[in-house]
């Protein structure tokens, strides 16, 4: 049986890992490739970078980091940011990346999830769906890091970025990111129960207990994992870890 | 010295960087002439079949390919698609495959609640013996992504399977032509073994 994915989600910001809460204010977290070595050590399954301020900045892929990350790793690989064309991914893959997410550059340019699939297949496509509640709690869909607003139900959005062929969504609660308060499960169970293609929740995390109700209540088919994995605990320092293979299995098995 | 095909089908510096790591020498080549001269070919692939197969063919490297795996006989290894395209046929395409392990590459079944792609880490169980797993360290699994899988007709030829909805091939071996579903260069330290066992062939 498929083990359920858990994946340490990464953030590059000017060629360092930070993180954010609520995709703004930022903590320094380290060097991406010492802390891809840990995370190599530690035989994560799978690893997501995402860069923060290429689609902000209109900035290009940090190329030569992400060829050293690659070295550094034998597992499988995603990156988001700024990705733009079939000739950005393209790239991405040749370095050694199996996957790539595209967020903003879909929502300018839906037919692009058209493109890369056909280009390289679904398993390789990402749909990165960043999602915000307004005052009403109603939940919509935001671009460029979470600034620009598109009135896009997510829902709808993650039916047509599956119609469209990708492989994947990765689907973030702008309001949960880096506040350990639990992931949204009302958000994630809505899209979870509208496509077939795997959706990996992102945003709140904070214990085994909110990945066993994501995965079980809530139907996401992996989660990824940002200040659990690089934080001691809520308001304490950095450190690089990632759950014993023992716990997880107790957890989802 | 391992030899990565070169066809423009698929994730070769993965498979180098990991040779590399374990202290293998390779070079990824798409040269007839370099290929003729390989002591031992991996054949990556990801992709769809019948592009892959045509690219094969207009790389020129199906006369020297063929010659390798079936009068030279040296040791090749499929990875993923290019397991796929050591079988005759495959439900994804109309081309016919290399052809040259008795076996067919077929649909996953829609429905009944399995996701296709069959993607992410899953258990493999040795079925035959073969020197490429030998001595597996505990608790092995690997990383899989594909929408097809194999099935090989006669079951000596299946080293490895896995379990997705169905039981498949994940490993399967005729003499020097081995192929395996998964992804080894990213599977950590599984994958390595693994690797390391085809290095010492």
């Amino acid at each position: 049986m498929l083990r359920t994915r858990v994946i340490p989600a990464l953030l590059l910001r000017n060629e360092s890992l930070v993180k954010t809460r609520r995709f703004g204010r930022f903590t320094y977290v380290g060097d991406p490739c010492n802390t891809v070595r840990i995370f190599n050590e530690l035989e994560v399954d799978e690893l997501c970078f995402l860069d923060i301020m290429a689609s902000r900045a209109g900035t290009r892929p940090a190329f030569e980091l992400l060829a050293d990350i690659a070295d550094e790793c034998f597992m499988p690989l995603a990156y988001g940011g700024g990705v733009r064309s079939a000739e950005d991914a393209e790239r991405i893959f040749k370095i050694g990346f199996e996957k790539v997410a595209v967020s903003s550059a879909i929502l300018e340019k839906p037919e692009l999830v058209t493109q890369l699939a056909e280009s390289f297949g679904s398993q390789a496509v990402i749909a990165s769906i960043d999602v915000k509640r307004g005052v009403t709690r109603r939940p919509t869909v935001r671009g460029s890091g979470g600034r620009r607003r598109t009135g896009r139900d997510p829902v709808e959005w993650a039916k047509e970025v599956e119609d469209r062929g990708a492989g994947e969504i990765l689907l973030t609660a702008i309001d949960r990111e880096g506040t350990w308060t639990g992931f949204d499960l009302e958000l994630v169970s809505s899209v979870a129960g509208a496509v077939s293609v795997p959706v990996i929740a992102h945003g709140g995390a904070a214990s085994l207990a909110d990945i066993q109700s994501v995965v079980r209540k809530a139907g996401a088919s992996a989660v990824a994992l940002g200040s659990m994995v690089v934080f001691q605990k809520k308001d304490m320092g950095v450190l690089v870890n990632f759950p014993a293979p023992a716990e997880l299995e107790m957890t989802l098995g | 010295m391992i030899t990565i095909v070169d066809y423009g089908m698929g994730n070769l510096g993965s498979i180098r960087n990991m040779l590399r790591r374990i202290g293998v020498d390779a070079i990824i080549s798409g040269d007839p002439l370099a290929i003729a001269d390989a002591e031992k070919l991996i054949l990556p692939g990801v992709g769809a079949f019948d592009k892959a197969m045509a690219r094969l063919s207009d790389c020129g490297l199906r006369g020297v390919l063929d010659r390798k795996a079936l009068t030279d006989k040296v040791p090749i290894l499929g990875i993923c698609l290019g397991m796929q395209l050591l079988t005759r046929s495959s439900e994804e395409g109309v081309l016919p495959g290399l052809g040259w392990i008795e076996a067919a590459t077929v649909r996953f079944p829609r429905g009944n609640g399995i996701k296709v792609p069959h993607m992410g880490w899953n258990a493999v169980t040795a079925v035959t013996e073969s020197p490429l797993v030998a001595d597996a360290p505990d608790g092995s699994r690997f990383y899989f992504v594909h929408s097809y899988y194999v099935l090989a007709d006669d079951r000596r030829h299946a080293i490895l399977n896995a379990s997705h909805g169905v039981t498949f091939d994940a490993g399967i071996q005729a003499d020097n032509i081995m192929g395996v579903q998964f992804h080894p260069e990213k599977s950590h330290r599984f994958g390595k073994h693994l690797l390391g066992n085809f290095a010492s062939l």
